[in-house]
């Protein structure tokens, strides 16, 4: 009989068990891998100190605190020239911000329908919901926001054309509902006015409308009650199996207080005016603003119609059938069954969508809306001539937007998602 | 995360600046050939025709520089710049020379490390309106949309003008003149605002030029200068000078046509001495004998550049104005040459 041989004696530790075991194998290669990456790093590091010493140039953000001196066409917060770079870099970062949200909120809105309507079983809706995915994400989204703003330019009129004629009375282009004017630089809108003013807070950052801020209270506590009223009746449901009726109660209670508040303010539209060589008044939407919203818009409800598809598809065939089975219409199984649980599916492709978004807007730049990139990353870059810190710092900015919006809709994606116990 | 996107900018950063070596005339006479950076396309100043050759007033100027320091004017690479690549483009060695209707101003001088050479044009910003608008004065642009080329001195210019004359406007921004351009005629602004030499040579390539004015007011101080990186005294002296060598050839008189002749019959001891007859005052900024006689050769003086590019029988017609030589009640005034 024969035994297998002892195991060698354990004769310590030798130099190239750090390569030969698998114990040491793959520390040693991240410890490896890790000097290189410092190594590199810190080449790039001195190799930037060392480029700027030779340009006699240093890092600092002192410029910031500098009068900018340049304006800005659609600031949503008050701006002047004599602001600072930093107060300019805000109105870009707001400008961002913005039109981000807008963006994501009607990409979604429309990736959302044509989704759906792609799986439709009428040809003819389904075929074109195809068409508009296809040629829309297969065409990068400049040349979608350079279309919008050539359109704008070149079809609307400019704002003298409905400058009125004082022989005939009459001008050459009239408004919609004579209050809505389309020009080739911007669509004047009447804006809200209130009679009764509140007057408004002023803060550091922007003057907040105490009107607004009255009207959001009292939505909130209708919404507060409303909830209360809901609660109440599902309760009662569950002792009588009789549901009382609600609607025209959570009706009254979202409607009335806010007209009465909305009353009592004296609310009214101002309406655009034109004086000059533009319109005053009212609330002028710039060509920029809209010809960017509505790229970026249209261009990711392409891809979100395509995750909302998948997501639908990825759902069980029998989940529908069982809700058919059950009585369900085809409106209720899919809001009540088909999406709530697609939404697991569509989910985390929709954050990559938003994120997407958020970072396309800095095309702005081709439309002349000055957006983050606009303001630090070009006006205040040229002419401080600090592109180092700008960059930096605007990547730095990007990067906490975009981790926000992750973390935001992971909190989401959390609610939503299948628990497994 | 932040660590690795501040490296991330550091790397562009690092990659862009590419060490801007000290000797940029051992650099140029290594290569062979110049690099200059120029306007995008401006007609008169510096556009490609359309075999690709540049040509106008500050290509001129390029190749003026090619001809003293390499002895061949077709010796240069136009790097097209915008407004807003144009300083990056100089300060991180990506070119050599700009000659770019780039504004002297102190910051430029100062801060961002920059060195202007010799003013070789005097400008001033001005406004261009569409005849039928009825404005015959910039104080009447009250609220008016103005179309503005980001990255410019004019930016700050047109924010203190309306700011000094308490009227409002709409800054329309845009990139390059060409985008400027199409604004303006879209009808987006009512005014399309920049150097008074670059409104003429825009307008000179509209379809009907006589559709538009410019406004006479000129709001503002812009004198255009060749820039070179700061730190290299050598390259600074051989565009400076020879911009003065164009502008003293006119002054007395040296022609593309005449030069050959001039150098060997001159009795003049200036002109011999610019000609590199008498004297050698080649050597002293590390350039050959006849530097500034091949300076001359590639476009002639700087009056034959002026009527040649943008002068008043050009389609872009400028008067010589604060142009013209000191002798004639102009700017144009090259220190001596001894």
């Amino acid at each position: 009989m024969t035994t297998a041989p002892d195991a060698p004696e354990h004769t310590g530790f030798r130099l190239s068990q750090l390569i030969y075991d698998t114990r040491y194998r793959s520390m040693t290669i991240q410890i490896v891998v890790l000097f290189l990456v410092m190594g590199f790093v810190g080449w790039l590091v001195d190799n930037t100190i060392q480029n700027l010493n030779a340009l006699g140039k240093d890092f600092n953000y002192s410029f910031l605190g500098q009068r900018a001196g340049y304006d800005i066409g659609n600031a949503l917060i008050p701006y002047n020239n004599d602001m600072t770079h930093g107060r300019a870099l805000l109105v870009g970062l707001l400008n961002t911000l913005w039109v981000s949200f807008l963006g994501c909120i009607a990409a979604t809105f429309i990736g959302v329908l044509v989704g759906v309507l792609r799986l439709s079983k009428n040809w003819l809706v389904a075929r074109l919901m195809t068409i508009y995915v296809e040629v829309f994400r297969n065409i990068p989204v400049l040349l979608w926001i350079l279309v919008a703003i050539a359109l704008l330019t070149e079809v609307a009129p400019s704002p003298n054309a409905y400058k009125v004629n004082a022989a005939t009375g009459e001008a050459k282009t009239s408004m919609l509902f004579e209050s809505v004017a389309f020009t080739n630089r911007y669509t004047a809108i009447p804006s809200i006015h209130f009679d009764r003013s509140l007057g408004s807070l002023d803060t550091a950052l922007a003057p907040i409308s105490l009107n607004f801020l009255a009207i959001v209270l009292v939505l909130l506590a209708s919404w507060f009650v409303t909830k209360t009223l809901n609660n109440r009746a599902a309760q009662v449901q569950a002792k009588t199996g009789v549901r009382p009726t609600t609607w025209w109660k959570n009706l009254a209670i979202w409607v009335l207080p806010v007209v009465i508040l909305v009353t009592a303010l004296g609310i009214n539209p101002e309406e655009p005016a034109l004086k000059g060589f533009n319109f005053v008044k009212g609330t002028n939407v710039s060509n920029a603003f809209v010809a960017l919203w509505a790229g970026l818009s249209l261009y990711t409800a392409a891809f979100i119609a395509e995750i909302v598809r998948a997501g639908i598809l990825a759902v069980s065939k029998g989940q529908s059938e069982a809700a058919f089975a059950l009585g369900l219409r085809p409106n209720r199984t899919m809001s009540l069954v088909i999406l709530p649980q697609a939404l697991r599916v569509i989910i985390p492709p929709l954050i990559s969508q938003y994120l997407n978004l958020t970072k396309n807007s800095s095309l702005a730049i081709a439309v002349g809306y000055l957006d983050l990139r606009g303001t630090l990353g070009g006006i205040t870059l040229n002419q401080t001539g600090r592109e180092l810190e700008a960059i930096t710092l605007m990547m730095l900015i990007y990067l906490v937007i975009s981790l926000l919006i992750s973390g935001g809709m992971n909190i989401f994606n959390n609610r939503v998602k299948l628990k497994e116990r | 995360m932040k660590k690795s996107v501040f490296i991330g900018a550091l790397t562009a950063a690092t990659l862009a600046a590419g060490v801007a070596g000290a000797a940029t005339l051992d650099d140029v006479k290594a290569r062979g050939e110049l690099i200059c950076g120029v306007n995008t396309g401006l007609v008169g100043f510096a556009a490609p025709d359309a075999n690709g050759n540049w040509s106008g007033f500050d290509v001129a100027i390029c190749q003026a520089v090619a001809g003293a320091v390499l002895g061949d004017p077709s010796k240069v690479k136009y790097v097209p710049t915008s407004g807003q690549t144009r300083l990056t483009a100089l300060g991180s060695g990506e070119v050599d020379l700009l000659a770019r209707n780039t504004t002297w101003t102190f910051s430029r001088d100062t801060d961002l490390k920059l060195q202007f050479t010799a003013t070789n044009y005097y400008d001033g910003q001005g406004f261009m309106v569409r005849k039928d608008s009825g404005v015959t004065s910039a104080k009447e642009l009250d609220g008016a949309s103005v179309c503005i080329q980001t990255g410019t001195t004019t930016e700050l210019n047109l924010a203190d003008y309306f700011k000094a004359n308490n009227m409002s406007y709409q800054p329309i921004t845009v990139d390059s003149n060409a985008e400027g351009e199409q604004q303006f005629l879209a009808g987006a602004c009512d005014a399309y605002t920049t150097d008074a030499s670059g409104l003429a040579a825009t307008r000179a390539a509209f379809a009907n030029p006589s559709d538009y004015v410019i406004l006479p007011e000129i709001i503002s101080k812009e004198p255009l200068a060749p820039a070179v990186r700061q730190g290299d005294d050598q390259w600074t002296d051989i565009v400076r000078w020879t911009v003065f060598a164009l502008i003293a050839a006119e002054e007395y008189g040296v022609t593309s046509a005449n030069i050959d002749e001039l150098a060997k019959s001159t009795d003049n001891p200036e002109i011999k001495r610019l000609l590199g007859t008498e004297g050698d005052l080649g050597a002293m900024i590390g350039l050959s004998k006849d530097w500034a006689v091949n300076a001359i050769k590639a476009n002639g003086n700087y009056g034959e550049i002026f009527a040649a590019t943008i002068g008043e029988q050009t389609p872009i017609g400028l008067a010589r104005g604060l142009n013209a030589q000191w002798t004639q009640g102009g700017l144009m005034y090259a220190p001596p040459f001894r």
